[in-house]
């Protein structure tokens, strides 16, 4: 065996302001989110697809030199070509306008019902959370009620009732849309509601309001975004149910549910009427969807599979 | 356990008196009176109409009525088909409907069921992207598109099954894939998620470590464990099917309730749309139901005495 003299030995320097140092530079919560956002590779494509339908939805309508409502009937039913990009429908509409003019419709309702449930939803949920007692059951109770009540056979209640229209349709999609989003607020602001940050704002006597919107409701960003932006696609099919069912937008207006239910009628003998709609709904509904899934996993790596 | 679902049926009813309610007022509003069609008819058959189907009386006594009728298991007369009533329709078309519904739902929970774990064995190999590819598009597609679809290119162009209607087994393949598609799409990705936590498990590495077969540890630790978000969504998975039911029957000509409200909203059948609504919201009520205590019964962990949905 090798024999070590003591003389090989030398004491290692200790230098405490090293171990203090941060070799990563500093992220915020939500800079570490954007990294592991960035990351995921099917989550960023369903974001450029996104960006994309949105520009094709504002700037596709004038790219072209026809209007979404114009009939020509000397030009109905025609193949797609150079005149005619994606073709015409039954009444020689430009299919290239209608789509791009339907997917202003379509993203709109989505995005609206969407933003309603988020403004109802966060209030509801937030203030039943915070206050607790009493008020978070009365309040959770009418929840509960409201949310076993079928959502599809209401809102074809409420269109049969109220008429077809973009505002009745809305109005029928958010008016049990929000209780899943309260649900999830109010989760959240239960648990973050015990934390120290709380006490703290409260002892420096902080308003009810100013806690509710200046600390939970920002702490619980993460779960609120996700649902957000699950749920505009299912508004988006919704309302491609609600016009297969004739209880869509009106004409002329054109959205992607009335182009793709009309265009499932000519499927035998003009499948491209059914073809650019059905594509780009269903382009829309996978592009949300995995951003969704993208930001919860991004929001929450724990959850990561 | 009593005491749970003596509550929930409690809340069962209070859902189910909304319902009726926002449906009986909500028809009240509607626009044009359920005689009022392309003919005006003379006001002395119109009174005798309006007599003979109690609409003459005050507000009150016909929702008071209707509470009581309702509660009797009785829908009313529809008003476009004379001489039938809500109940002949829902008896005539609910069987056909339930059989469709069945033979969907049997076909959604295996296939999704066998997808989502041959994914999770497979983690990150072709397999597993081929399975979720597959969800995801039955995610993304409208259920009237998919069925249209299958329509044209399985019936119509190879000829593989009859293109409409309902009479042998043949005719139901079809519909009910069609039906199947979004809900199996769901508890694939459900399968394999849960699959996949439960595989990541110490008891799992248990197994391993005693020598069980792969297949052992699937099918007796992995499955049985990964299988119980599955139960939950059986709820969410019957009024998928349910309001599913209403396009695919319309497309494929099947008599069934489903085609029948369709038909009740495109003729603005009153009282037709208002039974069939509260028929199948009862329907949905007490699935759910089923579904939580079930749910209950399989895994004791779950504790049901809190009685709120979501926990």
């Amino acid at each position: 065996m090798q024999q070590f003299p003591k003389e090989m030995f030398q004491p290692a320097s200790v230098d405490l302001s090293e171990a203090e140092k941060i070799s990563k530079p500093s992220l915020s919560f939500w800079k570490d989110v954007s990294i592991r956002f960035r990351k995921n590779k099917l989550a960023m494509f369903g974001l450029i697809l996104l960006v994309l339908l949105v520009f094709m939805a504002i700037f596709g309508p004038h790219m072209t030199k026809y209007d979404y409502s114009t009939n020509d009937l000397m030009n109905t039913n025609k193949p797609p070509s150079a005149e005619h990009w994606f073709g015409t429908d039954d009444l020689g509409r430009d299919i290239f306008t209608r789509t791009w003019y339907g997917a202003r419709i379509s993203l709109f309702i989505g995005l609206a019902a969407a933003l309603i449930d988020l403004f109802i939803g966060v209030l509801w949920g937030g203030i039943a959370g915070f206050r607790g007692g009493k008020t978070d059951d009365i309040m959770m109770r009418i929840a509960d009620i409201l949310w076993a009540v079928p959502y599809l056979l209401l809102v074809i209640l409420l269109m049969v009732v109220l008429g077809q229209g973009l505002g009745t349709m809305i109005l029928a999609m958010t008016i049990t849309g929000w209780i899943n989003m309260a649900r999830i607020v109010r989760g959240q602001v239960l648990q973050l509601k015990s934390q120290e940050y709380v006490l703290a704002a409260q002892t420096l006597g902080a308003s009810t309001s100013r806690i509710m919107f200046k600390h939970l409701i920002p702490n619980a960003m993460g779960p609120i975004l996700v649902t957000l932006t699950l749920s505009i696609p299912s508004a988006i099919f919704t309302e491609a149910f609600l016009s297969y069912l004739g209880l869509g937008v009106p004409q002329p207006l054109a959205s992607w549910g009335t182009m793709a239910s009309e265009g499932v009628q000519a499927l035998q003998y003009y499948p491209w009427r059914l073809f650019f709609p059905a594509t780009f709904i269903c382009l829309t509904i996978f592009a949300f969807n995995v951003v969704g899934d993208g930001l919860r996993d991004a929001l929450d790596p724990r959850l990561r599979k | 356990m009593l005491r749970y679902i003596s509550r929930r049926l409690l809340s069962i009813l209070l859902s189910l008196f909304l319902i009726i309610t926002a449906t009986f007022f909500l028809m009240r509003a509607a626009p044009g009176g359920p005689f009022s069609g392309e003919k005006k008819l003379p006001p002395e058959i119109e009174k005798n109409l309006n007599e003979y189907y109690g609409l003459d009386r005050p507000w009150y006594n016909q929702y008071f009525d209707y509470l009581v009728s309702i509660a009797k298991w009785d829908f009313g007369p529809s008003f476009k088909y004379k001489g039938q009533t809500v109940n002949d329709l829902i008896n005539d078309g609910f069987p056909v409907s339930f059989f469709l519904g069945m033979e969907s739902l049997l076909l959604a929970v295996s296939l999704g069921i066998l997808l989502g774990v041959i994914a999770a064995l497979n983690h990150n190999k072709w397999q597993d992207y081929g399975a979720m590819i597959f969800a995801v598009l039955g995610i993304s597609v409208p259920s009237f598109i998919m069925a249209s679809l299958l329509q044209y290119v399985l019936a119509i162009k190879l000829g593989l099954f009859p293109v409409a209607r309902w009479e042998s087994l043949q005719h139901t393949v079809l519909p009910a894939l069609a039906l199947a598609a979004t809900p199996m799409a769901f508890i694939a990705r459900l399968t394999r998620s849960s699959m996949l936590e439960v595989l990541s498990n110490d008891y799992i590495r248990t197994a391993k470590a005693k020598g069980l077969s792969k297949g052992q540890i699937t099918v007796k630790h992995a499955i049985r464990n990964a299988l119980l978000p599955v139960v939950t969504y059986l709820g969410p998975l019957s009024a998928a099917v349910l309001t599913g039911s209403f396009v695919i029957e319309k497309i494929f000509g099947i008599p069934g309730l489903g085609s029948q409200f369709v038909l009740s909203i495109s003729n603005r059948d009153y009282t037709t749309i208002m039974g069939v609504t509260v028929f199948y919201s009862i329907l949905l009520l007490f699935s759910v139901l089923l579904v939580d205590i079930a749910y209950g019964l399989i895994d004791p962990r779950i504790k049901l005495a809190g009685g709120k949905k979501g926990e």
